[in-house]
């Protein structure tokens, strides 16, 4: 990645001279950035930086990479953990009816959103949500961020459309992984003993069918929250959140180095962490598995 | 303990109240505003958040009269050469000290340093005093005729006036600390880069007693804080959150944003800076086949102006053709010398080519594809080189690849360009000093790198003159040199206006948005 950014075209110092900037001035900055040494060292000192805690300082910004990262995560992570919140919600009983009624006609209308869910741009559902919510109905506002702390309420009404816009890829997206789990599960013999103990069908696909197709679920439902941190690029800007997506495009188009290597170093440990959190999730799911 | 209650509940809804009474401006500047020094870039939001926090020594009005802001009165030795400036009283920094003549001395040394034109003022300085607190002298070593104008500089670099502490920082280094004497102070703990930026109302400051003009005049603020959001940066969305009210100002609508926006009963569009902006297209000099003048000529032929204009603005009552290459409706604006442009077509530029041996060489074009506002020139540019009879080209880039691309000075097929497009606003380029594409002086030159002496000895002359009429008759020696090397090629001008809720009042007109005497009702 440090080899990938250097060899992108485009270069920091121009960046930031302006318009007007001369030759020389351009020059000075660049060698003020360090950005004139020997790739290996600008690699070594950046990986020295970073064992001893410090992600470095942004260019463009000018403040520590993770005072920025810190500035922008309560953002993101409120806005994934309402989306993944709402789809859950909503996702896994969809799912679960859609198996239970398996080639009915609740199954069919529900795989049909299903692919609407998945076919229609994100920005497209936004702009939309907003026309419909924000400038016809004046219920909700149609950008900007309120911090949890200040105002709870506030905060609440600006994260729903951004949310419910989100979701929705989720929601086609989860309830087709509980679809298909669910289904496999209600063709197990333990489904059979339980319809013939003559337990209700709710108590069937809740107690018996549910907990055992879970494992897929929690496995989709965390890749998904993976993603949701930093993927949420034009949800953000549509809504102009300033979370760690659009942090990453403005440092993408700036050119600004250390916040790129930063947020992907810290995207990359969000990944791990979910993905050892999952594979934890497992041994509660299903106490056959043990590592 | 009823009684506290009481007392608490009072003090609650006091200060409830008086938090309601704030009036807050919220504002979608144009751009993102990273860079809190406008003497270390030339970036129009720094230049901006400039205005917000510093005063300068004089201003420029409306009518581009030079008028003193900061300065009280001064004086000029009969051989031009010692001019003596007083500072008006009440003058103070946001920290409570007192603005000094070692302050502007400190200021302006720094300045002139970082800005082309206050490079140009250096080289005739002999050296600069502060004989008394609110006197600060300036000692030329031979007079010249721009001192006011490059005081009174309205666009980048503006010489701001800084505490002498704040301004001996190295001219290469950026400053940290946004103390000034402006209109308004700078919420420093509550700027939050892509977010928001806060400006409060500067309590202390006291306003000349002239009406505002420009960057002129008295800065009265009626408002008790303007918020710059930062992180609303889609134009859609920008629009949106105009219409619903939850901005009251939007520097920079899409141009194809106007018509619904006019159409709003709630919405005003203001023509803030009347003289808006000229686009330009800059050849690369170094290179085959610009570094031919006479394949310029035929480039410039060819660059019809209203083409450009046409596709990439549309709507003829925001955009002008206009000869000069110092803006238009400003006094150097004139046409001397644009016949090969503007009395020109593509015939005839086909017949400069043919006479100017190009080779077939392919022209670089660089196109920028994230930047809304110019975007279509090159395609247009592409096309009536094309009909000229050029090979063409066309190659897309992000607007920052362009950015750091158009400062290699290597050939188009190691990584260089040919020509690029660009935009400024009108007085970044109305004077032969401040327009950086006039510039001939090769390598140390604004990009394209033209090399020129009899160009760069009139700009020499022009320096020097002290009379208004030789200044006007040297500036147009000037363009009609520019367009017989050709430098560039003007495309012709457009305005911006901003968008505001019907109960935004008093705008001021400037190079950038001002944010005095605005009011909200």
């Amino acid at each position: 990645m440090f080899l990938l950014l250097r060899l992108t075209p485009g270069d920091p110092a121009a960046i930031l001279a302006g318009d007007a900037a001369t030759g020389e001035q351009i020059a000075k900055i660049r060698a003020e950035l360090g950005l004139d040494r020997p790739l290996v060292v600008q690699f070594g000192i950046w990986i020295a930086k970073v064992l001893s805690g410090d992600l470095g300082q942004s260019f463009y910004f000018r403040i520590d990479v993770a005072t920025l990262i810190a500035q922008r995560l309560e953002p993101t992570f409120a806005l994934a953990t309402l989306t993944i919140l709402i789809a859950v919600l909503v996702s896994v009983p969809l799912g679960a009816l859609s198996a239970w009624r398996f080639g009915g006609w609740l199954d069919r209308a529900l795989m049909g959103f299903s692919v609407l869910g998945f076919s229609v741009p994100v920005f497209v559902l936004a702009y939309l949500l907003i026309w419909l919510v924000s400038l016809k109905l004046g219920w909700l506002p149609v950008q900007g961020y309120v911090r949890i702390a200040d105002d709870p309420l506030l905060f609440l009404k600006h994260l729903i459309l951004p949310s419910l816009t989100l979701s929705v890829i989720y929601i086609a997206l989860i309830a087709r992984v509980t679809r298909a789990s669910v289904l496999e599960a209600l063709g197990e013999d333990y489904i059979r003993t339980a319809r013939a103990k003559g337990l209700s069908e709710l108590r069937v696909l809740v107690r018996h069918a549910l907990p055992n197709a879970a494992v897929p679920i929690a496995t989709v439902i965390g890749i998904g929250v993976a993603i949701l941190i930093g993927g949420v690029v034009v949800t953000e800007s549509v809504y102009a959140i300033p979370g760690l997506g659009r942090l990453t495009v403005d440092a993408v188009l700036a050119r600004d180095f250390p916040t790129i290597q930063g947020v992907i170093l810290f995207f990359s440990a969000i990944y791990v962490l979910i993905n050892l959190l999952i594979d934890i999730s497992y041994v509660f799911l299903d106490p056959r598995i043990r590592y | 303990m009823l009684r506290k209650i009481v007392i608490a509940a009072l003090l609650a809804g006091f200060a409830y109240t008086a938090a309601a009474q704030e009036k807050v401006l919220r504002v979608v500047p144009h751009s993102n505003l990273n860079i809190l020094d406008p003497i270390w870039t030339t970036a129009y939001m720094a230049r901006n958040h400039g205005y917000m926090v510093y005063d300068t020594l004089f201003g420029t009005d409306e009518k581009n009269r030079i008028q003193p802001q900061m300065v009280e009165k001064w004086s000029e030795s009969p051989d031009h050469r010692l001019w003596t400036f007083t500072l008006r009283s009440g003058l103070a920094f946001h920290d409570g000290a007192p603005v000094t003549g070692e302050d502007v001395v400190a200021s302006l040394e720094r300045w002139g340093k970082r800005d082309s034109m206050g490079q140009k003022l250096m080289t005739f300085v002999d050296r600069m005093d502060a004989p008394s607190p609110n006197t600060f002298r300036i000692f030329l070593r031979e007079a010249c005729g721009f001192v006011l104008e490059a005081l009174g500089k309205p666009s980048s670099n503006v010489p701001f006036i800084m505490p002498k502490r704040i301004a001996q920082t190295p001219a290469d280094k950026q400053i940290d600390d946004a103390t000034g004497s402006g209109p308004y102070v700078f919420a420093k703990e509550q700027f939050k880069p892509g977010d928001k930026a806060v400006y409060l109302k500067n309590t202390k400051y006291v306003p000349r007693k002239e009406a505002p003009s420009g960057t002129a005049g008295g800065k009265q603020v009626f408002v008790d804080r303007i918020e710059w959001n930062l992180a609303l940066r889609d134009a859609q969305s920008q629009v949106n959150a105009l219409v619903n009210g939850e901005i009251d100002i939007l520097e920079q609508p899409a141009f194809e944003s106007y018509a619904p926006l006019k159409a709003d009963k709630n919405i005003q569009v203001v023509n803030s800076n009347p003289l808006g902006f000229q686009y330009m297209g800059r050849f690369n000099h170094l290179h085959p086949p610009f570094d031919n003048p006479k394949v310029r000529q035929a480039a410039l032929a060819a660059f019809q102006q209203e083409p450009f204009l046409r596709a990439q603005i549309g709507d003829k009552e925001i955009y002008r053709s206009c000869a000069s290459m110092f803006t238009c409706g400003t006094p150097y604006g004139s046409a001397k010398g644009s016949d090969v442009q503007s009395k020109s077509s593509v015939k005839k530029a086909q017949e400069l080519l043919k006479a100017s041996g190009y080779d077939g060489t392919p022209v670089v074009l660089m196109k920028p594809t994230d930047l809304a506002s110019i975007g279509k020139l090159p395609d247009v540019a592409a096309q009536l080189l094309r009909q000229a009879g050029f090979k063409v080209d066309l190659q897309a880039m992000d607007w920052n690849t362009l950015v750091g691309r158009r400062a290699k000075k290597d050939a188009p097929a190691a990584g260089g360009w040919n020509m690029f497009f660009t935009a400024w606003v009108a007085p970044d380029i109305w004077n032969p000093l401040t327009n950086p594409a006039v510039g001939a002086l090769g390598e140390k030159s604004w990009f394209g790198w033209p090399s020129d002496p009899a160009m760069e000895r009139l700009r020499d002359d022009f320096a020097r003159a002290t009379d208004d009429a030789k200044k006007k008759a040297l500036a147009e020696q000037i363009q009609a040199r520019a367009f017989e090397i050709g430098t560039h090629a003007p495309l012709g001008e457009y305005i911006n206006p901003l968008a505001a809720r019907r109960n935004i009042t008093g705008f001021v007109t400037g190079p950038g948005n001002l944010y005095w005497n605005i009011k909200k009702n």
